[in-house]
């Protein structure tokens, strides 16, 4: 590799660091605004008139999560309608109704926030699909992230009430009409003149370089492509994601992306730090999860551009599934984006990144997407792991174990352990099914250690709502849209359950005021306890499987 | 450091604080500890459960496919959870010797139980109720805990407390709380019996100290949760390993995965928790403190709020001589020598501290008797104010203000301004001025200076309390002296707070106050009114001189009667935290290690490559494997006696305990296995047990 590619690859990641650390704060302070603003707009009443809610009501934790499984059901059950009825209905460009197995295995996956695509965009998704269906659960799936953890913020800053964690209808509404929204517009104009298409165009037919005709559909890309990123969802209008040049045309439109996917997920720190009521709190979380993302686009730009093995050695780079127009640093940065965040939009092939490349991509997702995470996903599944990394060390500062003015006594660590076990239980039975049914060893493309690889990355993607694919497994099978499915599910939807019941379980507690006796939790020792927990907790769970995949592969 | 710390060894710390293990405390732990590898007695620690799970399954294995790997495996996993067991044992054990001479003192006696007429009966002390009032004479054992209701009698209460020296036991007030199975040493009570046979003082130490009546802490219990789910979260990755590893054609024996799972799981810190809670529990009876929960010990490593009575904590008690600040034209020697003369007929403690002062400032040696001829002693009344000596040709007389300047003025002298001042500069300060004057022959009298009583705080605990500072905790003075002095002493001695002119309601609604704001208080009292404030006190330490009110509202119980202990207790609390702490890092941190060893034992003869992860470069996969499980079982024994002992702790903020700790537990937890298991490695190469 020459001096100036590793000069680019340096200066896009500074580009990125400087915007982020440039919008963090604004962005996090905007959201809490947002968050505990008394004021309703216009056109939020009227949605809450047509939803018949009252945004006023002060939920308990678990109303709360009622509304929100009652909202989530209703999303999986509409997206299966579209998805099943699309070739009757109009725009749908040609596109086939899907099978049920498909059309559960879609819906699901956009309600939570995941965006596994089993299918190709532009054959099998109408634009009326896109638009009406996918790309308003991209907006509200991730609105949901935002909610649960203002919920858990509120339980960790109210004293004594009662189990009351807000209103899922405000929090859901607000977040979509008064930060998704507002930045999709302001994104999706950026991607537009950076080159993105904004139609509804069915496919036309272009005359190739070489002479030979190609239809190349058209399509709303610009405004889903902004709202892929911005609510780490991922799922990308054509089948080659990022990849694809209408999505993605150039290397500037590349790092807006990279921007885009990491804005949200790095900003809502703040927001949780502001409310509690304590900033510093917010950035030692975002500082936790700035250096395992930092940590990871260094591994992930050095084993691509490295490329350690023959073949990326003898070509000066492994080049293998990337796209020329980005090449290996712009690929690397972005598969650690994506998977850091819980995005899965790929802007290269995740099945021909390096060993060493594609297993720090899987280990992002096992970390439990908390490196930044998903849009708000990230920050209560990080203060999860803080509050584990509080009950491990935290007894070492003499006081039983609390986190930000909250005890932890058994009910709490009992829902946070459950919350921690959920995600490994789905990834490692999923998995050990998978390997050891034939409908699952059927969809393995390569054989030995890769094929492990490709497997786990599967489940790991589906388990913790990142969506990416590795390829090279066949998914479109009913075996792996049900499985899938399932882990999608579970994964999603099993942790909130447990985050808002602790949230409730904190809002009843009594706030207990810190001392210089009480565990600091701001300080760079906590940071590092933190991330070494991290890595620690999920890597003791799963080396023991990684080393027969990625590892085997990179030391082969 | 208070004076009791220093009291002669006593019978309830008899036992040596055992640093090292005996091999004479292992071997008497042997059948408790057999008796407790019961699949029941296992059954509320799942990790011991699962490791005993796992050797049962390994036994069979064993047994139908023999091998001398199988075996050895089989036989370590068993001794994984005897270790377990004989930690709980030994921790137990301890206090057993404590129990059996506590016990001596439950003996039947006989009662003389005075009925409603009037006549005494003889009954035997098992069958009294609450309520009886029977008598007791010198000589005669008191039959169960009670008040005494009549009379003054000087007691025994060494089978308790340890400490030999009578206590004196008086009817109304608050000395007036009896334990049955002390002993009357001169004139006789009458006792009215407050607690039933089977349920005194004495029988709830008995448990406490064998740990019969243990339950889990809450802390305990949180952290057992999450030990739990870490069990289950390894129990998943090593089911699952399975399927994973036929498909790479790695398949593995059964016996390595229940050995890779036994080192995975905390078994280090399930072993040893219980051993932990109970030594803590140990310590503080050492320290002559009986906690009646140990929440209430836990409780004490989160106090956020100290409350400490002034008198006999923070000071000495009474007022002492502090200085001498001679009046106009006075010699500061002439001003001594008239203070040591005028205080020799004062035998109150303020006139010995006078004596005490202006020995150790002016070199004046006391005067011996008969030295001073014709000396005429003028003793203290509370009449006069005033003490002195009359001497042929002088008199001198030290008191109160007022008196001494009304006998200046009567003798036709005149009291200086300056020294209106140098009064008014001491009571302000919140001490306490004593005049002295002198008449030489028959010229009228002078002042010759101001001598300034003040409390006295003891030494060292502006220390203490900077050091309970630094640990987050407040402290608050509890003094019924006016403010004005109150805050003199506060600021002396560094609290950070003071009560004053404190009723027993204002220390109550203090407490309540503190507690609306989510923190934990701590405090120390004796007498029934304090009641009510020990029972709402997170951790309320009774005195056991103090009446049976108090020393049922506490949570704690201090043999030794001294208000200084609670502080103490806090840092028993913090040490019993952080030992639990740091055993679960140090045993999580292990993990990492064993993977270095257990992982390529298990996977490079399938897939070569692997083999480089063998950093420790151990013999055999064979050797690897077994070392790992014999690491696991053999840390247990090893790091028992630091559970025994509590970490080494140092009063400090949390930052600084953390960073410290970490590095200690986690780092070396970290580091140690690799050590420990090529070391085994090593030595079962050597031995050829594989």
């Amino acid at each position: 590799m020459s001096a100036v590619q590793v000069l680019t690859a340096v200066a896009q990641v500074l580009i990125v660091v400087a915007v982020l650390a440039a919008t963090h704060r604004p962005l996090g302070d905007h959201v809490a605004r947002v968050l505990s603003s008394p004021r309703h707009l216009r056109l939020e009443r009227a949605g809450y008139r047509l939803m018949r809610v009252d945004p006023d009501a002060d939920q308990r934790w678990s109303t709360y999560l009622l509304s929100l499984l009652g909202f989530s059901l209703a999303s999986v059950l509409l997206l299966f309608g579209l998805a099943r009825l699309q070739d009757r209905l109009p725009l749908d460009v040609g596109a086939p109704s899907m099978d049920p197995a498909g059309a559960w295995n879609v819906a699901v996956s956009f309600v939570t926030n995941t965006n596994w695509q089993w299918y190709s965009g532009e054959t099998a998704a109408g634009h009326l699909l896109q638009m009406t269906g996918l790309t308003v659960q991209n907006f509200v799936s991730a609105a949901v992230g935002i909610a649960v953890m203002a919920a858990l913020a509120r339980g960790f800053a109210r004293s004594g009430e009662r189990g009351r964690v807000g209103n899922f209808w405000s929090d859901l509404v607000r977040s979509t009409v008064r930060v998704l929204l507002p930045l999709a517009v302001l994104a999706a104009i950026a991607l537009i003149a950076g080159g993105v298409i904004q139609n509804l165009h069915a496919h036309t037919d272009v005359t190739t370089l070489t002479g030979g005709t190609q239809a190349a559909l058209g399509g709303p890309v610009a405004s889903q492509e902004a709202i892929k990123e911005l609510g780490t969802n991922g799922g990308g209008f054509f089948n080659a994601n990022s990849a694809h040049p209408f999505e993605n045309p150039t290397p500037w439109t590349n790092v807006l992306e990279v921007v885009l996917l990491l804005l949200v997920p790095f900003a809502l720190p703040r927001t949780f730090g502001v409310l509690v009521g304590d900033k510093r709190q917010g950035t030692a979380i975002a500082a936790t999860m700035g250096g395992l993302w930092a940590t990871s686009v260094a591994l992930l730009t050095w084993a691509e551009m490295a490329g350690p093995g023959l073949v990326p050695q003898a070509a000066g780079g492994a080049m293998e599934g990337k796209e020329v127009r980005f090449g290996e640093a712009a690929s690397a940065l972005f598969a650690a984006s994506t998977t850091g965040t819980s995005t899965g939009a790929v802007n290269a092939m995740h099945d021909s990144l390096t060993a060493p490349g594609g297993g720090a991509a899987l280990v992002n997702m096992l970390l439990g997407e908390v490196a930044p995470g998903g849009v708000g996903s990230g920050v209560y599944g990080m203060v999860v792991l803080a509050i584990v990394a509080v009950f491990l060390a935290g007894l070492m500062v003499g006081r039983t174990p609390e986190y930000l003015g909250k005890k932890l006594a058994r009910p709490e660590i009992t829902l946070v352990a459950l919350s921690v076990l959920t995600m490994p239980a789905v990834v490692l039975v999923g998995g050990a099914l998978a390997i050891t049914l034939p409908a699952g060893l059927a969809g393995i493309q390569e054989p030995g250690a890769h094929g492990l690889s490709e497997v786990m990355y599967a489940l790991a993607s589906a388990g913790n709502n990142n969506g990416s694919a590795f390829g090279g497994l066949s998914t479109g099978t009913p075996f792996y849209e049900t499985l899938l499915g399932m882990a999608m599910l579970i994964g999603r939807f099993v942790p909130i359950a447990l985050v808002l019941a602790l949230a409730g379980r904190l809002a009843s507690a009594r706030r207990v005021p810190a001392t210089a006796g009480t565990l600091p939790t701001h300080t760079p020792v906590f940071v590092g306890l933190l991330v070494t927990v991290t890595l620690v907790v999920v890597g003791l769970t799963f080396v023991p499987v990684l080393s027969l995949g990625p590892v085997v592969e990179s030391l082969s | 450091m208070s004076t009791a710390l220093a009291s002669p060894p006593t019978t309830v710390r008899a036992q040596p604080m055992g640093s090292a293990l005996s091999g004479r405390q292992l071997a008497a732990a042997l059948p408790s500890a057999l008796r407790g590898m019961s699949p029941r007695a296992l059954w509320d620690s799942p990790v011991l459960f699962v490791v005993e799970v796992g050797a049962a399954f390994t036994t069979v294995l064993a047994v139908a496919e023999p091998s001398r790997f199988a075996w050895a495996i089989t036989a370590w996993l068993w001794l994984t959870v005897l270790c377990a067991t004989l930690a709980e044992a030994v921790a137990e054990g301890r206090g057993k010797a404590q129990a059996a001479s506590l016990r001596a003192t439950l003996r039947e006696t006989t009662a003389r139980r005075r009925s409603p007429g009037g006549e005494t009966v003889q009954v035997p002390s098992s069958t009294l109720v609450v309520g009886d009032v029977v008598l007791v004479s010198a000589g005669e054992t008191i039959p169960g805990d009670g008040d005494v209701v009549e009379g003054v009698a000087s007691v025994d209460e060494s089978a308790i407390t340890g400490e030999s020296a009578p206590v004196i036991r008086e009817s109304g007030g608050d000395r007036s709380a009896v334990t049955g199975g002390t002993v009357v040493l001169s004139d006789e009570i009458v006792v009215r019996i407050t607690a039933p046979a089977g349920q005194t003082f004495v029988d709830r130490m008995i448990a406490l100290v064998e740990g019969s009546e243990r339950q889990r802490t809450p802390n305990e219990v949180a952290l057992n949760v999450l030990l739990t789910s870490l069990t289950i979260v390894f129990l998943l990755a090593v089911v699952t390993l399975q399927p994973f590893a036929s498909y790479s054609g790695a398949a593995q024996s059964l016996v390595v995965l229940v050995a890779l799972l036994v080192c995975l799981i905390p078994t280090t810190i399930g072993a040893l928790l219980s051993a932990i809670g109970i030594a803590g529990m140990d310590r503080l009876v050492r320290r002559n403190v009986l906690a009646m929960s140990g929440r209430a010990v836990e409780a004490a490593g989160d106090v956020d709020v100290l409350l400490l009575d002034k008198t006999g904590t923070i000071t000495f008690g009474n007022r002492q001589a502090a200085e001498l600040l001679p009046a106009a034209g006075v010699d500061a020697a002439e001003l001594a020598d008239g203070a040591q003369l005028s205080s020799m007929a004062d035998e109150t403690p303020e006139g010995r501290s006078v004596l005490v002062l202006v020995k150790e400032r002016f070199g004046l040696r006391e005067r011996a008797d008969g030295e001073l001829v014709g000396a005429e002693l003028v003793p203290f009344t509370a009449r006069t104010r005033m003490s002195g000596v009359d001497l042929s040709d002088r008199r001198v007389r030290k008191g109160a203000t007022s008196a001494v300047t009304t006998w200046v003025l009567t003798s036709g002298g005149v009291v200086g301004a300056d020294v209106g001042a140098t009064v008014d500069a001491i009571s302000a300060s919140g001490g306490t001025p004593l005049v002295v004057a002198e008449q030489r022959g028959q010229a009228p009298a002078r002042v010759l200076g101001v001598i300034h009583l003040k409390d006295v705080v003891k030494d060292g605990m502006r220390e203490r309390f900077d050091a309970l500072r630094a640990m987050g905790i407040r402290t608050v003075m509890v003094t019924g002296d006016n403010p004005l002095t109150a805050r003199a002493i506060a600021a002396e001695a560094g609290v950070d707070d003071v009560l004053a002119e404190a009723t027993p309601e204002d220390k109550l609604a203090l407490i309540r106050r503190e507690q609306e704001g989510g923190r934990l208080v701590a405090m120390c009292g004796d007498g029934t009114n304090d009641a009510p404030a020990l029972a709402q006190a997170d951790v309320g330490v009774a005195m056991n001189t103090g009446t049976s009110a108090a020393k049922e509202a506490g949570n704690m119980v201090d043999l030794d009667s001294n208000p200084t202990k609670v502080i103490e207790v806090v840092e028993i609390g913090k040490q019993l935290l952080i030992t639990r702490g740091a055993l679960t890092t140090f045993s999580v941190a292990n993990d990492v290690a064993k993977y270095f060893a257990i992982l390529p034992a298990m996977f490079a003869v399938a897939i070569p490559q692997l083999s480089v992860l063998n950093v420790m470069r151990l013999h055999s996969p064979e050797s690897a494997i077994l070392s790992a499980v014999v690491f696991n079982a053999l840390v247990i024994v090893g790091l028992l006696p630091l559970a025994l002992r509590g970490v080494r702790y140092t009063p400090s903020s949390a930052s600084a305990l953390l960073r410290r700790n970490l590095l200690l537990y986690g780092l070396g937890g970290v580091i140690a296995p690799f050590v420990g298991i090529k070391l085994i490695d090593l030595l079962v190469t050597l031995v050829g047990i594989i």
